[in-house]
């Protein structure tokens, strides 16, 4: 009798956790659209944050620079190397531009430079909010008659929105430039049929699918990570464990998104 | 003037201000007193709009300021000014910049018009000369004394201190308080002064107000306060630590606390 009742007590509590924790996953989506959306409404109204936007866009876009830059000659240079491998078992090395190329457009570039910039702007932005939090620095705005959500985050937003698809833009390019380096340089691939095939076989269809993921990407990044950043509990526990969830929470709806946006444009 | 009326506010299960009401003068000093986590911080927020009530009603004039909208309580803010506890300086700028913000962002004033009165504002706190100083590179008695410039940088008909002397100094504490009460009397300015400095506030304010666990105990001016026959003011004032405000915040027993313990053996008599 008593392990019936423990079992039922068990089961009850943990359906009453589930239910919770969707109850306030469902709340946080639902403040963290509101919020973004209430940020972004504000990009009507004046006083304009363009200056604002346009540091933001600096100290977010060229500061990832470097980061995606490497990472697209790497994944270019890897893609290059496993493929020429495996198309060399069916002699068609020539094919190499063309996988190269739709794997990076198509998806390496937009879900790894979006990963790269989570973890270079994205942490930074929800850290840095956090911390404006903890030190009263957003009241303080309030009580200067300054809105802190147009003030804070509707420059990040815009900075990031537009910042995600001309960085995986040049991850697309350092990426294939790199993958040409190791096929034809290193491997001995034939650059015209490297060249010909890449430009036959991607489509501008695979183009915009890549240049619109990367637009989602960056208004799912930049929504997330401000938001994080906004509501974190005001304490340095707070702020760090807000700018950890920032990174998972980004990353895995960037995944999510991906999945839903590729049975799309496929 | 300002007024709040049946004011209120809950924090989960913890009753942070029991409904109160208080009236503030214009033009007058009000300090709010009273120790840790009776409610004076809580209060002042509440009061500056940082703080939504549970309840009650908060005048500025005729107008309430739990149900303006946001445009509105921004343009009150224009005539506002307000003292953090931490300062609460924006890092990304230097003294100059953090002085000046308010006044970027509401006039069309010239910069050397700005200037000048960033230097004014800043020769008032006495740190004319260290402009270009970033907040990492001040000591929390000069980050008070910028924040306290800015505060007043647009001339504010309210301003609001969070504990201004708190962490300082006597010699810098001594300077805030002047300030406070000096600018106050000249600008014929409204300040609001949260503290559990005793001296200081009793020495600046016209009216005070002390609070014991989210309620009022005693209201009055300065020499009201100290003649008190209040038991629990008297306490606060001399800071005993025996009397009718408990230093120890805990509501069960110790001794049953700790004989009562799951694991603990109990030891039989």
């Amino acid at each position: 009798m008593s392990d019936v009742f423990i079992q039922q007590t068990g089961l009850t509590a943990f359906f009453g956790k589930l239910g919770r924790s969707t109850l306030n996953g469902f709340e946080q989506l639902g403040d963290a659209t509101m919020l973004g959306f209430h940020a972004l409404g504000l990009i009507f109204s004046k006083p304009w944050q363009g200056k604002h936007f346009v540091l933001q866009l600096y100290a977010l876009g060229v500061g990832s620079l470097a980061i995606i830059i490497v990472t697209g000659a790497f994944t270019g240079m890897v893609l290059a190397l496993q493929g020429y491998y495996t198309l060399a078992k069916f002699g068609s090395e020539s094919l190499l531009g063309a996988g190269v190329g739709m794997s990076i457009i198509r998806e390496l570039g937009p879900v790894l430079g979006a990963f790269m910039i989570i973890g270079r702007a994205g942490s930074s932005i929800t850290a840095e909010i956090g911390i404006m939090r903890v030190t009263e620095q957003t009241d303080a705005l309030e009580m200067m008659a300054v809105n802190p959500k147009r003030r804070i985050l509707l420059p990040r937003i815009v900075a990031v929105i537009l910042a995600v698809p001309l960085l995986v833009a040049i991850f697309d390019v350092v990426g294939i430039g790199a993958g040409y380096i190791v096929g034809v340089e290193l491997l001995g691939v034939n650059p015209g049929a490297y060249m010909a095939e890449l430009i036959a076989r991607v489509s501008m269809h695979d183009i915009y699918g890549g240049l619109v993921k990367s637009v989602v990407f960056g208004f799912l990044i930049g929504m997330i990570c401000t938001y994080m950043g906004y509501r974190a509990t005001p304490t340095t526990e707070g702020v760090a464990q807000a700018t950890t969830q920032a990174v998972v929470i980004a990353s895995v709806s960037v995944l999510i998104i991906d999945y839903i946006l590729t049975s799309f444009f496929l | 003037m300002i007024r709040a009326e049946k004011l209120s506010k809950r924090f989960g299960d913890v009753e942070a201000l029991s409904p109160t009401d208080i009236h503030i003068r214009a033009g007058a000093i009000t300090a709010i007193m009273g120790g840790s986590g009776s409610g004076k911080t809580t209060l002042l927020r509440l009061l500056a709009g940082l703080e939504k009530p549970t309840s009650g009603h908060i005048w500025y004039g005729d107008e309430d300021l739990c149900s303006i909208s946001d445009e509105r309580l921004y343009t009150l803010r224009e005539s506002m000014g307000m003292l953090f506890q931490y300062s609460a300086l924006l890092n990304s700028l230097n003294v100059y910049d953090n002085v000046a913000f308010p006044l970027h962002e509401h006039t069309d004033l010239a910069e050397s018009v700005i200037s000048t009165m960033v230097a004014m504002k800043l020769e008032q706190v006495g740190l004319r000369g260290f402009e270009h100083l970033m907040p990492s590179e001040l000591s929390g008695g000069m980050a008070k004394r910028v924040a306290f410039a800015r505060a007043i940088a647009m001339d504010p008909k309210i301003v609001f201190f969070d504990e201004p002397t708190s962490g300082l100094d006597p010699i810098s504490a001594g300077v805030i308080s002047t300030l406070i009460h000096d600018t106050s009397t000249k600008n014929r300015m409204t300040s609001i002064v949260v503290t559990h400095d005793v001296k200081a506030g009793l020495s600046i304010a016209d009216h005070v107000i002390l609070l014991w666990q989210g309620r009022i105990i005693a209201e009055g001016d300065p020499d009201a306060i100290r003649h008190s026959d209040d038991e629990r003011v008297q306490q606060f004032l001399e800071g005993r630590p025996d009397g009718p405000i408990p230093f120890s915040r805990s509501t069960t027993s110790y001794i049953d606390d700790l004989t009562h313990k799951p694991g603990t053996v109990r030891l039989e008599s």
